[in-house]
């Protein structure tokens, strides 16, 4: 059975490597799409809708076309076509210089019908509102579930707790924004360096549209700025670059503005439950009755996880889809996990409450997962949790401290679709090869960790080839966290292979069998006689004018799927600014084989972080009086920086020697443990995200009212 | 960029101001009410007419004179990525990163005479006479700066885009402060913005760097 071996036996998996790209990002070298230069490169820009929703009566792209540096404009909404959602695509131009494309699109003359709009949900369901779409209401079918019987459920209920939770859109905020560079060496022949998530998915895209085999495209994307889901296809703008430079027959570089990648580049969606739990006496939770919804702009799919994590056995929940006129939502970072819960995990600390219950205990009688039941141990033990509050909100000083947990869970098993080569020179240089991509979480180096592993090299002795479909080698999109779980086995296998075929050259000189050698430190030697040993050149010499070339096969035996997290947060909150500072969250992530420890953190305080922008910072904001975005930038839409980060206690708790993917479980279990912790140093709670001064503030005052009046 | 291509480019330049003007007092066709005009021939004029005024200017990039032909409204930022010298060679700084077009981020972080500053917001012709940075200009040849071998030590890097200007503002804040406390070593880098959450891992690169120093 195919094994990563035992943890004794690695030199090299499971440690703590440096990225192999890490010098070329920090001396400026790495380049990006958005860096590449092409002789006789044009800028385009596209006009965007300023207005939510519009019938298009006239374009007139004249006065654009004159403009003297201007090589093509090109319409994208025809006539009598309706605008839905601010930011949506109208026309583009290419130009000599980004100036003079920006200049162009000012001469761009619309006349537009403005059309009732609506922007936020509540608009959306309001009686008489506007029904946006033609073919469909604002609100959808909604999806309903049924479980045991919710009444008796509730009968049996020693408490009951009904709230109502909320999350806003969020939106991805990739710092490269989307874009392309699109060059056609002749009429059948198309190179793209595209910032995106999935090489493969954005070569057959183009090709279907652009009427290509999908052979004759190639597409690039040796480094890319962060896509966290909303990076898979072309996209308007892709097929726009490729159509613009078709026209002109020069490259054309095209990456979307800040603003338009607010705009139209993907969010979030929102989420609001109304919810209603009981549990019993001895703490278990019995019955769970939700309906909510979200919007995901003017498409659907805005769906979340409720209830998450902890067993139920009465469930019954209906959910819906809202229509606004905003842009649509895509996939970010594990798909409707961290509103689930925030929601679930805010609702298990009310319940506790009520039942008089330590809210970790409460946990420890519902949570079915084996691996969670550890983590809480674990992880309250290092924030120290009996310093929590016994009663929320009971210390004293104008900056109060509290403490929570949230929990999560993921999937990140990988899957087929996997084809790498690699290959060993007679010159004893080693190069991996596969159509997957990096987008930042080191997978380019995990390949290198594999195959190193195996000959017995250094990481920085193996040229890792990703980021282009040129080689033809295909490998699935980087999403669901599978990029590793299913890159890792195959390339595993396939250094397995090519190994097995330089130990046949080698068996002769050292007069040994095949299955008696073994790679050293840089050698191949004999195990049952270490005397006999060759360098690494020494057997790569053997080859002459060959070399080795070998695939692999993905090996299910090689991952698993499924993760569990938890984390804990302490928090200071300041009664007079209402400000939340986060002093530490601990994280404990089941990773399974984590093939580089040092990446694999780093991913969890990226997903710790990004939960906490969440919880705490970002929101996209609707005008609902001009439907456009109120913080369409990076001043007032708020991510993390300097000052908002915690110290991050990751703990990679690795209960398997298989490999997982851990790109997105860690952003779950955040928020509940924020928010937990806010309530309970403040004794008050925040239902409705993100958790920003007036809306502390506010809850203070209330809880002040409360008392001054009951008292 | 050929003789020929500069003079035309200039020859543009020219027409192209004169194109605005003339079409600056055009009407605009009846419409269909309630309307709106997206196209905005007043502000185009306005900054086209404006932006167009060009002067050849030299920059002292990375030690290293650039001479190079410029218009009012371009940013240094600009210059260093997408710039053309007058030899007609490509600048093709690209390290430095375009990211919020707004002051609000630092991707484009360089040093000016030794001060961090936001390319994007600073105008080519006023960087004429100062010694700029980039990011590229930070090692000794093949010699990390020992931020940049901090860096790649601590994993202070994801998808790495936000890196080159988190580089120059720790080098920056080191040499103003080479030994900074966590609190300084916040503030010294709360100018730049990370998405992929680097931070912790940057805060201890710095202070790797800072011992190094
Ligand atoms: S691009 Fe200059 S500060 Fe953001
Ligand atoms: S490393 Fe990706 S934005 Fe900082």
């Amino acid at each position: 059975m195919a094994s990563w071996g035992e943890a004794s036996q690695s030199r090299l998996i499971g440690k703590r490597i440096t990225r192999l790209s890490g010098k070329d990002k920090v001396t400026g070298k790495a380049k990006y799409t958005y860096d590449i230069n092409r002789p006789g490169m044009l800028y385009a820009r596209i006009l965007r809708s300023d207005v939510a929703h519009a019938n298009v009566i006239d374009i007139d792209l004249s006065r654009a076309e004159e403009l003297p540096g201007v090589k093509a404009v090109l319409p994208i909404i025809e006539v009598g076509k309706k605008l839905r959602y601010q930011g949506q695509e109208i026309a583009a131009v290419a130009a000599e210089t980004d100036d003079i494309a920006k200049d162009a699109l000012r001469l761009i003359f619309v006349d537009l019908e403005e059309l009732p709009f609506v922007v936020t949900e509540e608009d959306a369901l309001a009686e008489g509102a506007p029904q946006i779409r033609d073919w469909v209401g604002n609100k959808s079918n909604p999806g309903t579930n049924e479980k045991g019987e919710v009444e008796i459920g509730f009968n049996e209920a020693a408490v009951t707790v009904e709230a109502k939770y909320h999350t806003p859109v969020q939106t991805h905020v990739c710092l490269e924004t989307h874009g392309n560079v699109a060059e056609w060496t002749d009429d059948q022949n198309l190179t793209v360096w595209a910032s995106t998530q999935a090489v493969f998915g954005v070569r057959d895209d183009l090709a279907g549209r652009f009427e290509l085999p999908a052979n004759q495209v190639r597409v690039i994307t040796e480094h890319m700025g962060g896509g966290f889901g909303s990076k898979f296809g072309a996209g308007v703008e892709g097929r726009t670059a490729v159509q613009l430079a078709k026209i002109t027959g020069q490259p054309v570089k095209l990456m979307l503005t800040r603003r338009a990648e607010h705009l139209v580049a993907g969010n979030r969606p929102s989420m609001t439950q109304h919810v209603k739990a009981g549990a019993s006496r001895d703490g278990r939770l019995i019955a769970y009755d939700m309906r909510g919804y979200g919007t995901g702009g003017i498409s659907s799919g805005a769906g979340f996880q409720a209830p998450y994590v902890y067993s139920v056995d009465n469930i019954r929940t209906e959910r819906f889809n809202v229509t606004i006129n905003a842009g649509n939502q895509r996939a970010m970072r594990a798909p409707g996990h961290p509103q689930g819960a925030f929601a679930m995990d805010s609702l298990m600390d009310e319940l506790a409450e009520k039942l008089g219950m330590n809210p970790l205990e409460f946990r420890r009688i519902n949570d079915p997962s084996e691996v969670r039941q550890a983590q809480y141990t674990l992880g309250a033990q290092e924030i120290g949790w009996h310093r929590r509050n016994t009663i929320p909100g009971s210390g004293t000083g104008v900056k109060k401290h509290g403490i929570g947990v949230g929990s999560g869970l993921w999937g990140g098993g990988g899957g087929r679709g996997t084809q790498a080569r690699v290959t060993i020179n007679a010159d004893g240089t080693v190069e991996a090869v596969t159509g997957t991509q990096d987008i930042g979480t080191g997978i380019r180096t995990a390949i290198a960790i594999i195959v190193a592993e195996e000959f017995g090299l250094t990481p920085t002795d193996i040229a890792v080839k990703v980021g282009d479909s040129g080689p033809g080698l295909r490998s699935g999109g980087s999403g669901g966290s599978q990029t590793t779980a299913s890159v890792a086995p195959v390339i595993k296998t396939a250094a397995e292979a090519a190994i097995q075929k330089l130990f046949e050259h080698v068996a002769p000189l050292l007069q040994a069998p095949v299955d008696d050698l073994r790679v050293g430190n840089g050698t191949i030697y004999v195990a049952s006689d270490r005397t006999k040993t060759v360098t690494w050149h020494q057997a790569t010499g053997l080859l002459g004018m060959e070399s080795i070339s070998e695939g692999g096969n993905w090996d299910q035996e090689l991952r698993q799927h499924g993760v569990a997290g938890t984390q804990f947060a302490e928090v200071e909150v300041d009664t007079e600014t209402g400000n939340v500072q986060v002093i530490k969250i601990v994280a404990v992530q089941d990773c399974g084989l984590a093939i580089n420890r040092l990446t694999t953190e780093s991913q969890i305080n990226g997903g710790v972080i990004m939960g906490l922008g969440q919880t705490l910072l970002e929101e996209r904001i609707m005008d609902p009086l001009t439907g456009r975005m109120l913080n369409a930038n990076l001043e007032d839409y708020k991510v993390p920086g300097t000052y908002e980060i915690p110290e991050i206690k990751s703990i990679v708790f690795d209960t398997h020697r298989k490999v997982t993917g851990v790109g997105e479980p860690p952003c779950i279990p955040t928020l509940g443990a924020i928010a937990n912790a806010v309530y309970n140093a403040i004794g008050v709670r925040i239902r409705e995200l993100p958790i920003t001064p007036d809306k502390v503030l506010t809850a203070l005052a209330q809880k002040k009212h409360k008392e001054v009046s009951n008292g | 960029m050929s003789e020929k291509d500069k003079e035309q480019k200039q020859g543009k330049n020219i027409s192209r101001r004169s194109f605005i003007k003339g079409v600056g007092t055009g009407t605009v066709a009846a419409t269909v009410a309630p309307a709106i005009l997206v196209g905005d021939e007043k502000a185009a004029e306005a900054q086209t007419d404006e932006a167009v005024a060009s002067a050849k200017i030299q920059l002292n990039i990375n030690e290293e004179v650039t001479e190079i032909e410029v218009e009012a409204r371009t940013t240094l930022l600009s210059v260093l990525r997408d710039g053309i010298d007058t030899t007609g060679n490509n600048v093709d700084l690209t390290g430095a990163k375009l990211i919020c077009d707004k002051g609000e981020c630092g991707g484009c972080t360089v040093l000016v005479d030794g001060k961090p500053v936001y390319a994007c917001m600073m105008l080519a012709m006023d960087a004429q006479g100062k010694q700029i940075t980039t990011v590229e200009g930070i090692a000794n040849g093949d010699d990390l700066h020992p931020v940049q071998e901090a860096f790649i030590k601590h994993d202070a890097l994801m998808c790495g885009f936000c890196t080159p200007g988190f580089v120059v503002s720790s080098v920056a804040l080191l040499n103003e402060n080479n030994k900074p406390t966590i609190a300084e070593i916040k503030e010294g880098l709360s100018g730049n913005t990370c998405r992929c959450g680097t931070y912790p891992f940057i805060f201890d690169a710095v202070e790797t760097a800072s011992q190094e120093m």
